[in-house]
């Protein structure tokens, strides 16, 4: 489940009949950076608690730090102040464990290595065997629909294609946590319905924690247990919706009531005159 | 490619015909100086027509030059110290000693310094200072030291090589290790990868484009040391020497068929490295700097 609370609280959710872990844990985070024509608030007072198979989308317009609060969960910003907990510990043991697996919005392939290659790259890191690696290698390769295309080099194939492929790395390391950083903003509308609902799949049959940054209300409707609506100047949380359709959903539910509800909820939130300064 | 073709053709054609103009007045104001000295008639039809004729011409005209390769390197066996292959094979082999050994030392000493900033601040001066100093200052500089440790041959002219090829090979890997893009650096970060892992996964290969460029630089600079360092030492073989005596008898056509030599040679080299270069990029897939 997920919150907004209000002041730096212990977590009594743990006793409660919600089995869930609580896999990340925000509390009064601010981010602030300086700047010779004055601070940037990046992320300002920010309280969330993602529970473990929560499946939760970052929404704002751009500015509104919602790629930064992904990039101080993965330690790749770190806080001015308040706390962070992921999976119980600091966000730098988090990456130091290799916990999470993170998308970036471009493919970040590197260009001398073969899909193949490029896949096992994290797994040869963290010292993973071969027989695993291609086990992992194969199996995700073929669920993007790139496993004909292992043996070519990243420039050899399109912008999708890559992206796709920059998906599958992430998800043979096979991490508790995804962090992903508007990971289909890129591909064309067919081919992300087609990622939307493998990553759906992914997420409901590994019970892995989504962490997912969009600018798109529908992607966030269709893939989310929880919406995070975020604002800009300073960049803060104005809203937290929690989704009232089930956990796994098909593209024919964006035809349903229910499915429009939800859009315009977050649309009315994003239009609050907080959100759009 | 016929277009390529033309341009070099007519490139060629101009810099031959400026060299006979060039030969020309240069070996015919030779020519007069003397018949004048000995007071002696002349026409302009009798210098023109022996101008080119002249022995130890000013500015020898290109098919002299031509008539002294074939005869320095077609009409004599290798073995022979007037055959132009024995010394270029001679020079060839300090240039290639200095230029492996010179991209080595190159290569430790920008990881040195990219990885230790300590090194950044005391290494970096010395390696520009040690390419302000004139080669040729400090080419007998070097063989007297070394000749006086007892290490003759090769190797003092191969240090020579090394000294002025390491140069461009640091400064090229110090940027080109450098040059990784900051994603990629991220996402070895997000893996917790060591500082092994991220020079050898990443920073080598985005340097590679850099290394290249820079080892061309450094063999055609290897060949320089090479020839520089045959000057002073008063060696026997290698295209300096020849350089040398071909100086020292007023024999311009012999300096200038050595000087062809080694300018070949140096293009052969450095064409070879492009070829490495390309044969590994596409290895790699054809464009690491993508």
């Amino acid at each position: 489940m997920i919150t907004v609370e209000e002041k730096a609280v212990s977590t009594p959710q743990k006793t409660t009949i919600n089995v869930q872990r609580e896999m990340i844990s925000i509390e009064d985070l601010s981010l602030i950076f300086p700047s010779s024509d004055g601070d940037v608030h990046a992320l300002s007072d920010v309280n969330l608690s993602i529970r473990s198979g929560d499946f939760v989308s970052f929404i704002g317009p751009s500015g509104c730090g919602k790629t930064t609060l992904l990039r101080v969960i993965a330690d790749l910003e770190k806080q001015t102040s308040g706390n962070l907990k992921v999976n119980g510990t600091d966000a730098e043991d988090a990456r130091l464990n290799r916990l999470y697996g993170y998308v970036f919005q471009s493919p970040a392939l590197m260009p001398w290595n073969t899909i193949r290659e490029n896949c096992a790259l994290p797994m040869e890191i963290s010292g993973r065997s071969i027989d695993y690696q291609n086990k992992q290698i194969d199996k995700y390769l073929k669920m993007v629909g790139l496993q004909d295309f292992h043996k070519k080099f990243p420039w050899q194939l399109s912008g999708g294609m890559q992206q796709r492929a920059s998906i599958a790395r992430a998800l043979c390391l096979n991490p508790d946590l995804l962090l992903m950083d508007e990971p289909f903003g890129a591909l064309d509308e067919i081919t992300r319905d087609h990622m939307n609902m493998e990553l759906l799949r992914i997420w409901s049959e590994t019970k892995k924690t989504v962490v997912f940054v969009t600018h798109s209300i529908d992607e966030a409707v269709l893939l989310s247990t929880h919406i995070v609506v975020m604002s800009p100047r300073p960049g803060r949380i104005i809203k937290v919706i929690e989704s009232p359709l089930p956990r796994l959903k098909t593209l024919a539910l964006r035809d349903q009531p229910a499915f429009h509800a939800l859009a315009s909820e977050i649309r009315s939130a994003l239009a609050d005159k907080h959100a759009i300064d | 490619m016929k277009q390529k073709l033309f341009s070099f053709v007519s490139l060629f054609g101009a810099v031959i015909a400026i060299w006979y103009l060039a030969s020309l007045l240069m070996n015919g104001n030779q020519l007069i100086n003397n018949l004048e000295r000995k007071n002696q008639q002349w026409d302009y039809q009798q210098i023109v027509s022996q101008a080119y004729e002249v022995k130890r011409p000013m500015l020898p005209a290109p098919h002299k030059i031509g008539e002294e390769l074939v005869k320095s390197i077609l009409d004599k066996p290798v073995t022979s110290k007037r055959s132009l292959i024995f010394h270029a094979q001679i020079t060839l082999n300090s240039t290639l000693l200095g230029f492996v050994f010179g991209s080595i030392l190159g290569i430790l000493i920008a990881v040195g310094i990219v990885y230790n900033k300590t090194l950044e601040s005391s290494l970096m001066p010395w390696v520009i200072a040690s390419q302000t100093i004139p080669i040729l200052a400090i080419a007998p500089m070097i063989v007297v030291v070394l000749g006086a440790i007892n290490i003759t041959g090769v190797i003092p002219k191969a240090v020579i090589s090394m000294y002025l090829s390491f140069f461009p090979v640091t400064i090229a890997m110090v940027k080109g290790l450098r040059s990784a893009d900051k994603l990629h650096e991220e996402l070895m970060y997000t893996y917790n990868a060591s500082a092994r892992d991220v020079f050898w996964k990443l920073r080598w290969y985005a340097a590679q484009p850099y290394l290249f460029a820079s080892l061309k630089v450094a063999i055609a600079s290897a060949l320089v040391g090479a020839i520089v360092a045959e000057l002073p030492t008063g060696a026997q073989g290698g295209l300096g020497a020849r350089l040398l005596s071909g100086s020292y008898y007023g024999q311009t056509e012999q300096i200038w068929a050595a000087l062809i030599v080694a300018a070949t040679l140096g293009s052969i080299l450095v064409w070879l490295v492009g070829l490495a270069e390309k044969a590994l990029l596409r290895r790699r897939g054809g464009l690491s700097n993508a």
